[in-house]
């Protein structure tokens, strides 16, 4: 199908409204209404399908180049646009490190080639992710990538001095810097949540003080500075708290949380399967909560997937040896549908906030996360809210497997996924 | 009882008193000239340990051996996982090999929990240690010594007893252990540590836990030295060594302030001028040399009951065969 083609999505519940008729066409949507007709347009019957915009992602691995055995541009785009996603942002700790403007033009330009979902580096904030010399931001910012998130995420900004210069630095060109609050010296060798579990399990605990420490600073930092600063993965009732403060005096604090802190906690640690092994780890039930209240009132601004694939043998072991991650881009809506919307704590239209509209708005990223209406670009999605069904790796298009749902009955089904009127999914199936 | 042995937690009062007094038929046979039971002969047990531990290989190996099962010792250092097999390699090599229990000691907790749970293997899983996680049966050699010392008779438990575990509950798979099993027992255990090394968390464990060694000496049945590393020291959990002796060591002049009965244990090795003093160490109300006798004996109890026993409910071994008259009916082959 070329992008001149007509597609007409039939009674599609559009956010999650009463039935609309969405005319397709030459990459925009050209019509949203009741009734619409549209000769010669291929028909996409959505009765009872809720229709968003396509979903942005903040935080992807794509793990290409250097680890292309657990993932690459084209199965992780792929895996994307099987989950809803129109973009992605795809983080630096690659091999090598995505700290230069070659390095992210690379990763961009395969995005582009391969057509599932649009790839928007990030860049590191340090050579090498070491957090003590500043990549070439500027450079990153002025390539054809066009990068304005910068991250060296899986690891901590941690020197003070870095972070105030970076955070300082790319306002020069309205970018954003996530940062991996870890503070690492509380985190040595930490295996997971420190708390009841950890110390029954004997395993070495990560505690919330590490990430609150790091959140604390660096809100404070970026209103002393006038930057804005992006939080990455919140995973504690207090990382909350401090948001929510920060954001009451008026700072321009955003945050994400990924889908599995919305829904897992460490008490599935005790089996030992390094499959629930993440960082930051799994976190309690009263931490859970918090989350999931803080997205709803907006305190958190997104969802994250933190998508970290890894292959099998990284994960078919022993605790202690295995690598911290779990995929998430294929499970992400049917997370937070299960643990948002059919909680009632969501309505669709502002997981469209969550999933689209914010993260492309804290990425700079345009075009995407836009709203369903005549003129927007067609980066939409269809799913089935009714689906029931029980997740399994074997299906997934990412190259890895490594999800804790495994076996675990989730709701809702991406039917279709449109990147600027072309259709990358039909009925559930990469095109 | 269950299949493996990971946790103490896998033990209900019913298993580990019959572990216990199938212990005693045990110890009975070690003052036999010919120390050997045919039990688990033709089966194979294997020794897999990652880390050093010459003191209880050496136990679990002397247990094997006079039940007359085939024991391989498998180390980690010079095979082939120092050149990164992984756990799952060792563990299929081992199942090919006919390994009818798997002795474990790892440096990751968790690690015999995945051998026994992962499918690798279809044999026992018997933790030997695991990383800060569990040492099931040194606390039930524990045990054992405490129901030799305080109360003398088989059949029974530790109800009521005092037990005050002293040192770097932090890092220790004893004391996890202990306080899982002790607890079960019926005794009441109480740890003893400086603040830094209580485990974050410890509020939700069957016990109570003191900074204060000498507002509980007069209270204990029995106190437990645990071994302190002088490493520790280096990541600011403790000032000095000597500062750790001072508040936190068994010396004389403390042991004098345990009732008369009191007893004090060690699971070595012991630090001796750290956590306890030569004089404390050598007393005859140290135990330590008595834990190791028992550590044999319990690892025969636990072997047999895991591979050739009775579950709880079924018949003890003095029933089903009586342990001498099995030593003497196969003796004529047994020291081929």
């Amino acid at each position: 199908m070329t992008a001149s083609d007509k597609t007409l999505i039939r009674g599609a519940r559009v956010l999650g409204g009463e039935p609309q008729d969405v005319l397709l066409a030459e990459g925009t949507i050209q019509e949203v209404g009741r009734g619409v007709q549209a000769p010669g347009a291929q028909v996409v019957e959505a009765e009872g399908a809720v229709l968003l915009p396509g979903l942005v992602d903040l935080h992807t691995h794509l793990r290409e180049p250097g680890r292309e055995d657990s993932e690459t541009v084209l199965t992780g785009t792929r895996a994307a646009a099987r989950g809803g996603y129109t973009a992605v942002h795809a983080m630096a700790n690659t091999f090598p490190v995505a700290d230069t403007a070659g390095v992210v033009e690379q990763v961009w330009r395969l995005g582009k080639e391969y057509g599932y979902c649009d790839v928007r580096p990030v860049g590191a904030v340090t050579v090498g992710l070491e957090g003590k010399q500043l990549a070439e931001l500027g450079a990153m910012h002025e390539s054809a990538a066009g990068v304005r998130v910068f991250s060296d995420d899986g690891k901590c900004v941690d020197d003070a001095v870095i972070m105030r210069r970076a955070l300082e630095y790319v306002k020069a060109f309205d970018g954003v810097v996530a940062q991996h609050a870890q503070e690492p010296r509380l985190t040595e060798g930490a295996q997971m949540n420190e708390g009841v579990v950890s110390a029954e399990l004997g395993l070495a605990g990560w505690p919330a003080v590490a990430e609150e420490s790091i959140i604390a600073r660096d809100v404070l930092l970026a209103a002393h500075v006038g930057s804005r600063v992006h939080i990455c993965h919140l995973s504690t009732a207090g990382s909350v708290e401090l948001v929510r403060w920060a954001k009451s005096k008026g700072w321009n604090v955003t945050a994400e949380v990924t889908p599995h802190h919305l829904l897992l906690t460490d008490e599935l640690v005790r089996s030992y399967d390094p499959v629930y092994k993440v960082n930051p780890p799994l976190r309690t039930e009263a931490d859970v909560m918090a989350l999931r209240e803080a997205l709803a009132d907006g305190t958190i601004d997104c969802v994250a997937t933190d998508h970290a694939p890894h292959p099998h043998e990284d994960k078919d072991c022993e605790w202690g040896a295995a690598a911290m991650g779990m995929v998430g881009l294929e499970t992400a809506l049917s997370v937070v549908q299960h643990t948002m919307v059919d909680t009632g704590l969501l309505d669709w239209s502002q997981v469209a906030d969550r999933m689209a509209h914010r993260p492309a708005e804290i990425g700079r990223l345009a075009g995407h996360g836009r709203p369903v209406a005549p003129g927007e670009p067609a980066n939409l999605v269809l799913l089935d809210p009714a689906y029931r069904g029980q997740v399994d790796p074997a299906g997934f298009a990412s190259r890895s497997g490594n999800t804790p749902y495994k076996g675990r009955e989730l709701p809702g089904r991406v039917s279709h996924t449109w990147l600027r009127g072309r259709a990358t999914v039909v009925d559930g199936n990469l095109q | 009882m269950k299949r493996h042995l990971i946790s103490a937690a896998d033990l209900t009062r019913d298993d580990a008193v019959l572990i216990l007094d199938t212990a005693e038929e045990m110890a009975r046979i070690a003052d036999r000239p010919i120390k050997k039971l045919p039990t688990l002969r033709g089966r194979t047990i294997v020794n897999l340990f990652f880390e050093d531990s010459t003191r209880t290989r050496i136990s679990f190996e002397a247990a094997a051996k006079r039940l007359s099962a085939d024991v391989i010792n498998f180390s980690a250092k010079g095979s082939s996982v120092s050149k990164g097999e992984s756990l799952k390699d060792t563990a299929l090599t081992l199942e090919a090999m006919g390994a009818d229990a798997v002795v474990i000691r790892h440096g990751d907790s968790g690690a015999p929990h995945r051998l026994a749970t992962s499918g690798w293997i279809g044999g026992s899983v018997v933790n030997a240690g695991d990383g800060t996680h569990e040492h099931p049966t040194q606390a039930l050699l524990d045990a054992f010594t405490l129901r030799r010392r305080l109360v003398g008779q088989e059949g029974a438990d530790l109800a009521g007893k005092r037990v005050t575990v002293v040192g770097d509950i932090l890092h220790s798979r004893v004391a996890r252990s202990d306080v899982r099993l002790l607890s079960t027992l019926g005794a009441h255990v109480t740890l003893v540590a400086p603040p830094t090394l209580v485990p974050y968390g410890v509020e939700s464990w069957p016990c109570e836990v003191s900074y204060d060694l000498d507002a509980v000496l007069d209270t204990s049945d029995a106190v437990m030295m645990l071994r302190v590393q002088r490493e520790r020291m280096n990541a600011a959990f403790f000032p000095t060594e000597r500062e750790y002796a001072r508040r936190y060591g068994l010396d004389g002049e403390r042991m004098a302030r345990m009732p008369e009965h009191a007893v004090v244990m060690h699971p070595g090795p012991m630090n001796r001028g750290m956590e306890i003093t030569a004089q404390v160490a050598d007393s005859p109300r140290c135990t330590a040399v008595e834990q190791v006798t028992n550590g044999v004996s319990i690892r025969m109890a636990v072997m047999y009951l895991l591979l050739g026993g009775s579950s709880p409910s079924g018949p003890s071994p003095s029933t089903t065969q009586e342990p001498g008259m099995q030593h003497r009916a196969g003796s004529s082959e047994e020291n081929n």
